[in-house]
């Protein structure tokens, strides 16, 4: 047991620091920082959040994921939850070849695929543009939606559709009013899987926008690194707070990421 | 198996209500039945279509349409005229840039699988256990997973710093001997990445395992245990087979992730991976080569290199390992 808690400790010690040492940092000053870093800030500089929580441009980025996570998820879970219905509880010639078509999507990641997709996204003129970026990750996230839902989708009793069926409501209505509140905590794991790869994507949203005002966060964390590279106090403030959304809305879902988690493993 | 009822629904839903009320005539029937096939089929197009329609256009496309690109010499702009087959294949593969990358990111596999598998298989065999903070553990090994890969990078490439917090930490807890120059020593940048890469994404292994020890009974354990066998051959023989098929997913994901790696490395060494290229990775080299220096053809070669890579490996991996897993979901995918 001492073992344990030992072990606990270390842990706990190496993912815990960097994160301080980020929100510390971030209030102190630059000058504070070449001097120690170990120590408490003395005195709190808090000018450089109120710089960053002032400031147009983060406020921008913040809007700029938001808006590209949300119709990427939304995209993909609506998409996929109604594809992962028509495999799962239709019968019909191809169904295999259709759900392993999907399915094949798990090798094709977005890393390997970005240039290739900047060229399609180019023909298609969607370059510097909200949706160049959102719709990609909508079709990326379709396989792992879609592998997590069907067996979920085929679980539910085969009776149930039946008797919906029998009532005179239609499939599609089954699927709308029924099925679909039943797999509410699979909705919610895929939802959030397609949620936080949207908002942590940073190679495509890097080929796709040239604007800054189009930036993502994990974008502009990049570019405030670069721009600001004398004021180290600033880029720590901002990393910070760029942290903050992932981190929040985290501790909120991590009981369904692990769900999720366990889902995909029992297939 | 859930396969079977999943089928019955789909055979005796709309079928049932047939033949619970028996036409009169066969014409009238074979017309219902037509509308009926017309109407499943209408809903199938609905249902399937855009999802279709998406997919294809996102992610087979643009991976078809690479691959014929890469048989170009093309930068982008203009029609593709100047056909050269493998050619682009060829300069890559006689590019030692190209080479060196290609190393550096077997090695960063193969370091992701021999460290970070037991690593997190350990830390989740201890968070599977009943102590007191448990849940303040989960919820703080976790939390790196999800910061995004931009933040981490930043975050780390100034404790990386010389006198940075790393070397500070490490002078206070009698280490200092083992500072080194962490981003500019070609010998230790690459290891450096592949440690930033660990705090980032140690978390999901961690995560999938204990999904997977969750759905280990207790009892299995109990029982090996009434039976004599010591805690190391109960995890040994009883706990480890059952946690196959998740281990097994677990380095599948991990090794396409691995293969594909870019941020953390862009950011931290900057797209000519790091001094001497000595952190350089398919995926820097494919941003570098083929983006900033607008070889768009030669970029696809090597985005389709990367892809042969990725399909090589579940090919083999499926062939000699996944195959096991009757349950597996990723087996009933690919079979």
């Amino acid at each position: 047991m001492p073992a344990t808690y030992l072990v606990s400790i270390v842990i706990l010690g190496i993912t815990v620091v960097p994160l301080l040492y980020v929100f510390l940092d971030g209030a102190r000053s630059t000058a504070q920082i070449s001097n120690s870093s170990t120590a408490l800030p003395n005195p709190w500089v808090w000018s450089n959040y109120a710089t960053i929580l002032s400031s147009a441009s983060f406020w921008e980025f913040l809007g700029n994921s938001a808006l590209i996570a949300g119709v990427a998820t939304a995209l993909a879970v609506g998409l996929g939850s109604m594809a992962a219905f028509a495999l799962s509880r239709y019968a019909f010639r191809g169904r295999e070849v259709f759900y392993t078509l999907f399915i094949s999507g798990i090798l094709f990641p977005i890393g390997i695929a970005a240039l290739p997709l900047f060229l399609q996204l180019q023909l298609l003129g969607l370059l510097d543009n909200q949706f160049g970026v959102a719709l990609p990750e909508a079709a990326f996230s379709l396989p792992i939606t879609i592998l997590i839902l069907r067996p979920f989708m085929r679980a539910i009793p085969g009776d149930l559709e039946d008797a919906a069926l029998v009532d005179g409501a239609g499939r599609l209505r089954f699927f709308v009013q029924i099925l679909l509140p039943l797999c509410k905590p699979a909705l919610v794991t895929v939802s959030l899987l397609a949620f936080v790869t949207s908002w942590n994507q940073f190679l495509l949203p890097l080929l796709v926008f040239t604007t800054q005002s189009h930036f993502t966060l994990p974008l502009g964390v990049s570019t405030y690194q670069s721009t600001y590279s004398a004021d180290t106090a600033l880029i720590l403030a901002f990393t910070a707070l760029a942290a903050v959304p992932a981190l929040g809305a985290f501790m909120f879902a991590e009981r369904y990421l692990v769900a999720g988690a366990s889902g995909a493993v029992k297939g | 198996m859930t396969r079977s009822t999943a089928a019955d629904a789909g055979l005796t839903g709309p079928g049932a209500a047939d033949t619970a009320a028996p036409g009169p005539g066969a014409v009238r029937r074979r017309g219902r039945s037509r509308l009926r096939k017309l109407r499943k089929a209408t809903e199938l197009t609905i249902l399937l279509g855009p999802g279709l329609v998406l997919f294809l256009g996102f992610v087979l496309a643009p991976i078809v349409v690479g691959a014929y690109y890469s048989l170009y010499d093309w930068n982008g702009l203009g029609p593709l005229t100047h056909f050269w087959g493998l050619h682009n294949y060829k300069i890559a593969f006689n590019d030692p840039a190209f080479v060196q990358a290609i190393e550096h990111t077997l090695i960063l596999t193969g370091l992701a699988l021999v460290i970070q598998g037991p690593l997190s298989l350990g830390i989740a065999m201890l968070l599977n256990r009943k102590f007191r903070g448990r849940a303040l553990m989960r919820l703080v090994v976790f939390a790196p997973y999800v910061l995004p890969p931009a933040v981490t990078a930043v975050m780390w490439s100034l404790m990386l710093q010389p006198g940075g917090l790393v070397d500070q930490v490490m002078k206070a807890v009698g280490l200092g001997g083992l500072v080194q120059l962490w981003l500019a020593n070609i010998h230790v940048v690459l290891y450096t990445n592949f440690a930033v890469l660990t705090w980032q994404y140690l978390g999901f292994g961690i995560v999938l395992l204990l999904a997977g020890l969750q759905g280990i009974p207790p009892e299995l354990k109990e029982a090996a245990a009434i039976d004599g066998a010591s805690p190391w051959q109960a995890t040994r023989r009883v706990v480890l087979p059952l946690l196959g098929p998740t281990i097994r997913i677990w380095v599948f994901i991990t090794v396409i992730g691995s293969l594909q790696v870019f941020d953390i490395i862009f950011l931290i060494s900057g797209n000519n991976g790091g001094p001497g290229g000595a952190a350089d990775t398919m995926g820097t080299y494919l941003y570098r080569t083929g983006f900033q220096s607008q070889a768009f053809s030669y970029g696809t070669a090597i985005a389709i290199i990367m892809f042969i890579f990725c399909f090589t490996f579940c090919l083999v991996y499926q062939r000699y390992a996944l195959r096991r897993d009757t349950a597996g979901a990723l087996t009933r995918a690919v079979t």
